[in-house]
């Protein structure tokens, strides 16, 4: 085990997929840094350092540093992996999906269906996500709910550096395309890493990081370490909770969630994305049908309100689930009736 | 150059199955039995069978919604497309995709494509990974002038010049964006290779319903792009659609008499055999020939799609990836 950033398990285990297959490529807008400028190429590896070092290792070819063009950059991924590569597109911000959906969600996601099951699309597309960094409503959004959605893409939603590590590789090594949401704001968080280089975590498998008997929580991302703090609160008085990190969207492990629901019979899920049509609302409705009997209180959902992002610290703290907001749905599906 | 007997009849049969397949099309759509958009390529065979007689398996193409000549000139199986376009579970694509929807990756056909603009970004991957093989192939994005207005095609063609793909874009100006004239919905020069040349690229022109003008144009192009770290080219050919912009359209925006005269003077098909059999390369009874062996390869291909089986709802839930 090795102590390493969030940030730093990305770009490891993108250099040893690397060093382990040819055809892996990185693409995307200054994943180089610095080509065309007096400074020289890497004179910035990524805005988020999620690629540093890869370009003078492994070269122009495969770390192709690509105008601004998300379409572009989204549309090759998809060429390179129909043409038997394995890319790693990066989308500086998800919220540039926006105008790049096209290639995402009509072309990727679609081609293996599409076309009758006759080819793969391993192409990974690796996007940060979340607020929490006062940058407004085009540049902190949670882009999950839209991805989720999308039939033959799977969602990656990593909390720990050792997940990164564990679902990054699974993500490479996968023939179908990945969606790869890395949270802004846990770039710098530290954790203990495993070194084995084949270590993967099968996406769909969810990750118990607190138990209780008491109350279900599901999260994953930023928010998951609220969660993870009210439980610990609430330990103290007595109150158990089982906190379940997703980890994966698409899929996701229904089983974890309706167990441990059937064992607590209180759930509630925090979700950073907007409240309709969301992951929570989602969740929600999977417990109430499928675990109607076990429920002791309506599960409730923690969303931001359903509005764009606000910029001002004062606002953005208001937007976004709080561990206050978090211990405050607990404590209601625990007073029930 | 001049091309061998056997390569002129080849390039006149690729042409014609392309023909007969979108005309028999046309004709099998009106009864009903055939679902959805279909959006037939006839009177362009010359632009595709001119580009792909001179790509080997290994060289990969993107298409179009109008995308059935690019597949049969790039090798896809006529009794598959058939099949597909009928829907049955035996189609190329298993019914799944569909006459917009037609791949066939192990031909290097990355498939046909229904959102306008959505390919030619495709190519430039695959024209990537061509350069990074370093083996001298290419790929194609075709592209209409409909697709040419599109900021995708824009940066597509940047990216191209920026990462030196091995990348072709053909442009294949039938003169209407669905059913919006070229003269009005391409601004400026009404030139689409101008347009690849202001990205940086060198850039050809050609006459779309001459084969013979598309394929000497094309041996350029490609002796050009094959050489390593040459990077993209584009061309643009000239060229008619015979058909609305899908199968159903009134046309009420042609002019008089328009339909009749691209018929007669800009028909590939009329102009190949004239300069066949003018020059005493080929002679009617080759050509006849092979239309009567064509037009059976197309009735049979019907005959198949017609009993072919049909899927069933498990279809629906194979060949992707489901979580519920």
């Amino acid at each position: 085990m090795a102590k390493m950033m969030y940030r730093d398990a990305v770009v490891t285990t993108i250099a040893e997929e690397m060093e382990r297959d040819e055809n892996v490529v990185v693409l995307g807008e200054d994943v180089v840094g610095g080509m065309g400028t007096p400074g020289g190429p890497e004179a910035i590896g990524g805005i988020w350092s999620t690629s540093t070092g890869l370009y003078g290792r492994f070269g122009a070819d495969r770390v192709i540093d690509t105008p601004i063009s998300e379409s572009a950059i989204m549309g090759a991924a998809a060429g390179l992996a129909l043409s038997g590569k394995r890319p790693i597109a990066e989308l500086m911000f998800a919220d540039f999906i926006g105008v790049s959906l096209d290639q995402i969600w009509n072309q990727i996601g679609k081609f293996r269906y599409m076309f009758g099951g006759k080819t793969k699309c391993p192409a990974v597309i690796r996007m940060a996500y979340g607020a929490g960094y006062n940058a407004a409503a085009q540049h902190s959004q949670s882009v999950h709910q839209i991805l989720t959605g999308m039939p033959g893409l799977k969602v990656v939603m990593p909390t720990t550096p050792a997940d990164v590590k564990g679902l990054l590789r699974a993500a490479i090594r996968d023939d179908d395309p990945v969606i790869f949401l890395e949270h802004k704001a846990l770039y710098g968080v530290s954790g203990e890493v495993p070194d084995d280089k084949d270590y993967m975590i099968p996406f769909g498998h969810a990750r118990l990081s607190r138990a209780g008997q008491d109350v279900t929580i599901v999260s994953t991302g930023l928010l998951l370490g609220f969660c993870e703090a009210v439980a610990d609160k609430l330990a103290a008085e007595g109150i158990g909770c089982d906190v379940i990190d997703l980890r994966t969207t698409s899929p996701i492990d229904e089983e974890s969630i309706l167990d441990s629901v059937e064992v607590t019979g209180r759930l509630v899920v925090v979700d950073e994305a907007p409240p309709r049509c969301s992951l929570a609302a989602d969740i929600c409705a999977t417990v109430a049908n499928k675990a109607f009997a076990s429920l002791k209180a309506p599960p409730q959902a923690v969303n931001p309100p359903h509005t764009p992002i606000p910029f001002a610290r004062e606002l953005e703290s208001a937007y976004l689930p709080s561990a206050d907001k978090i211990e405050a749905a607990v404590r209601k599906v625990l007073a029930y009736r | 150059m001049q091309l061998s007997r056997e390569a002129l009849l080849r390039a006149y049969r690729q042409m014609k199955v392309i023909r007969e397949f979108e005309e028999r099309l046309h004709v099998d759509i009106q009864t009903g039995e055939i679902a959805g958009f279909t959006h037939l390529y006839c009177g362009q065979e010359a632009v595709a069978v001119g580009v792909c007689e001179h790509l080997s398996v290994e060289d990969k193409i993107v298409s179009t919604h109008r995308g059935h000549g690019h597949c049969l000139a790039k090798g896809c199986d006529v009794n598959g497309m058939m099949k597909e376009i009928w829907g049955s579970r035996e189609g190329l694509c298993k019914g799944k995709g569909g006459s917009m929807h037609i791949a066939d990756v192990d031909k290097g056909m990355l498939g046909a494509n229904g959102i306008v603009g959505g390919g030619a970004p495709i190519a430039v991957g695959a024209g990537i990974a061509a350069k990074i093989d370093g083996n001298g192939h290419v790929s194609i994005a075709f592209s209409g002038d409909g697709a040419c207005n599109q900021g995708t095609t824009f940066e597509a063609m940047n990216m191209a010049v920026v990462t030196k793909a091995a990348t072709i874009f053909v442009f294949e100006n039938n003169h209407y964006s669905e059913h919006t004239g070229f003269e009005y919905a391409v601004g400026t020069t009404r030139d689409i290779a101008s347009r690849a040349e202001a990205f940086g690229m060198k850039v050809w022109r050609g006459d779309g319903t001459d084969f013979f003008s598309v394929f000497e144009t094309m041996r350029e192009v490609l002796e050009y792009v094959r050489v390593p770290g040459n990077g993209p080219a584009a061309v643009e050919f000239d060229t008619e659609r015979f058909f609305g912009h899908f199968e159903g359209d009134p046309q009420r925006y042609r002019g008089p008499g328009e339909l009749d005269r691209i018929r007669e003077l800009r028909d590939c098909l009329k102009n190949f055999r004239k300069s066949v059999t003018d020059a005493k390369l080929l002679d009617h009874a080759d050509l006849d020939a092979l239309d009567a062996e064509v037009l059976e390869a197309i009735e049979e291909s019907v005959r198949q799609a017609k009993a072919a089986p049909r899927g069933t709802a498990e279809d629906v839930l194979t060949d992707v990836y489901i979580s519920y």
